[in-house]
């Protein structure tokens, strides 16, 4: 594992944008925020309270808030707006799509309690779409940063970017594992830990689970496991994946989201093109989620450690 | 498992009933709510307490016409929950009907239940009509069934459905209002929980979508606005839709005016207690109250 990461504590990535906006709005005095009822559960309530003026309640209208914000991005304004990432993303599919990405409109979308982790909800609320849905859109910046901190971070640079982009985060407290010094620039993919047996690239939550994976099979197996966080799903960076690919010649990608169309896609798009190496995914297989508690649902749904390290040995016997 | 959590086997039929007897149906229906909610420890409260009043007479004093030994009857009216969300009032209200066994509502979102946090129809779950969760959607689907009852099958069930006033901002909601008046469903009974509640605050200060019944009328609808918690004003506005569902081309809109948390001292009128569950000591409180 890199130096710059540490393993400190659990802590919500939500917290991460809801500060991460705050910080923005002091720092640019055109920063708006739109809220779509749930501002508490995203934390743009962080950002409601600081600069109320800069508010707008939207009530349940993801369709209308989406547009609203590209009325603002079109005359000078940053808008950010959140709700959960199964309202987000596909209630305003459309608006998405014309308004706001063939405008090239600078409007940024916050999609929280994504994933499975959403928990006792169930498959309604949980999100496992988004990312085959965003990164079918021209024009838009996808980024699923993996803990706190890097959702911070990543708040920021998207509010410091021109374009639209989405920001995909959860619900529960995630492990707490990048610093300060941990580098995050958009676009460009994280060796988080070095190794040339198999690559596994990661996105969001998944990040943490494959570090422990590698632990496990350098000590179990003294495998040396490359370690990727993959944060930016688009525009994805192929560089570092064809260079995982050359050099450690298999791969496995691990997402909390459908191995259809996911982070998974993306890398092996990809793959294929600059150096076919066999491959396995990760993911939520073409599948609804259901009603549980957040781990028992990683677990039922194979979205472990121990899942990521059977299919590494499985990868590298296919080498 | 606390003994006050436990679930008793009444069950309800649907007849006339009293209004006594559809004060203590409606009690027992609070106090399955708690009691899920406390179990599930996570999960919407005050909503559902706030339609107990009014969901205990459609299903209880022979409104609408069902059979839970065959819950697809094709001569059934149906239901559609569009508000997903308020699910643990139905579940409760389905389990005392007889679709299914009432000790199932201790499982409500675990892992395994049928009992889902939003109502999936993958569990199949009887009594269930669509799944819902995402709001705005479920009102389309019963102008949907609503259409193909009357326009297509050509026969005289009803739907009614149910929506939360914070929903009405989802504006699908309105173009599911247009359809129905425009394809004069006269066979669809929209119902309305207008208690001035939703996440983020009071419905006036997150986004204003009175006057209600105004806006309604203007969509071509016959309306009627009652007291959600008193029983002869329920029975009032049901036999308004009977009568219209044969004497009016218009669809019929329900606007309940109720509190949320109706029933638990707490819990009333309290935006914040939309989406959270009681604490152990909350519900044991909260059911001293409900006797
Ligand atoms: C499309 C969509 N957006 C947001 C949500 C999240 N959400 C669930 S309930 C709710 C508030 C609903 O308010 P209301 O209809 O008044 O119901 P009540 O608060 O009375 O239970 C919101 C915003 C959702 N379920 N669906």
């Amino acid at each position: 594992m890199k130096e710059y990461l540490k393993l400190q504590d659990k802590k919500t990535t939500r917290e991460g944008f809801g500060e991460g906006l705050a910080e923005l709005g002091e720092k640019y005095s055109n920063v708006v925020v739109l809220g779509g009822d749930i501002t508490g559960s995203v934390m743009t309530s962080i950002f409601r309270d600081k600069f109320p003026d800069r508010f707008f309640s939207i009530g349940i209208a993801e369709q209308n808030a989406t547009t609203i914000a590209v009325g603002m991005a079109l005359s000078g304004k940053i808008p950010f707006f959140s709700s959960y990432s199964a309202f987000a993303a596909f209630r305003n599919a459309d608006q998405l799509r014309v308004s706001v990405c063939y405008n090239n409109a600078n409007v940024k979308i916050g999609g929280g309690h994504s994933g499975l982790t959403v928990g006792p909800d169930g498959a309604t609320h949980q999100s496992l779409e988004e990312i085959a849905l965003l990164r079918a859109l021209p024009n838009m910046t996808l980024i699923v940063p993996c803990d706190y901190n890097e959702t911070k971070k990543a708040t920021i640079a998207v509010g410091e970017m021109i374009g639209p982009a989405y920001i995909r985060f959860g619900r529960p407290k995630v492990a707490l594992f990048t610093t300060e010094d941990t580098p995050f620039e958009i676009g460009k993919a994280e060796i988080f830990r070095d190794g040339d047996d198999v690559a596994i690239i990661a996105c969001g939550s998944m990040v943490w689970v494959a570090l422990e994976a590698a632990k496990h099979l350098y000590n179990d197996h003294n495998i040396n496991a490359r370690v990727i966080n993959n944060h930016t799903i688009k525009p994805i960076d192929s560089l570092t994946i064809e260079t995982a690919a050359r050099e450690c010649k298999c791969i496995v990608t691990a997402e909390e989201h459908q191995i259809n169309g996911g982070l998974g896609s993306a890398v092996a798009e990809v793959v294929v093109k600059s150096y076919p190496v066999p491959m396995e995914f990760i993911g939520v297989n073409d599948t609804f989620g259901t009603s549980g508690e957040p781990e028992e649902l990683l677990e039922k749904f194979d979205l472990t450690w121990q899942n990521i390290y059977n299919n590494c040995l499985k990868v590298i016997k296919r080498k | 498992m606390n003994e006050f959590l436990q679930f008793d086997n009444i069950t309800f039929e649907n007849k006339k009933h009293s209004i006594s007897e559809l004060k203590s149906i409606s009690l027992e229906i609070r106090r399955d709510i708690i009691k899920m909610l406390a179990l599930a420890k996570s999960g919407h409260s005050g909503g559902p307490l706030g339609l107990a009043d009014f969901m205990a007479a459609l299903f209880f004093d022979n409104y609408m016409k069902y059979d839970s030994s065959n819950p697809n009857l094709p001569s059934r009216d149906r239901f559609v929950l569009s508000a997903g969300h308020l699910v643990p009032v139905l579940y409760s209200i389905l389990a005392r009907a007889g679709y299914f066994p009432i000790q199932e509502l201790s499982t409500l979102r675990k892992y395994g239940s049928r009992l889902q946090g939003h109502p999936g129809l993958d569990t199949e779950l009887p009594g269930i009509e669509t799944s819902s969760g995402s709001l705005g959607q479920g009102i389309s689907i019963a102008v949907g069934m609503a259409m193909s009852d009357k326009l297509i099958s050509k026969n005289s069930r009803k739907v009614f459905s149910l929506t939360g006033d914070g929903e009405l901002q989802e504006g699908t909601v309105w173009e599911a209002a247009m359809c129905a008046s425009n394809y004069k469903l006269n066979n669809l009974c929209w119902i309305i929980d207008n208690n001035d509640c939703q996440i983020d605050g009071r419905v006036k200060d997150v986004m204003s979508i009175y006057p209600i019944d105004e806006k309604f009328k203007a969509f071509g609808f016959n309306t009627i606005e009652i007291d959600g918690h008193n029983f002869e004003e329920i029975r009032t506005a049901l036999n308004f839709f009977e009568e219209n569902s044969k004497s009016s081309s218009k669809p019929t809109a329900i606007i309940l005016k109720t509190f949320m948390g109706m029933g638990v001292s707490f819990m009333k009128d309290k935006y914040q207690w939309h989406g959270n569950p009681p604490s152990i000591e909350q519900a044991e409180q909260a059911l001293k109250e409900l006797i």
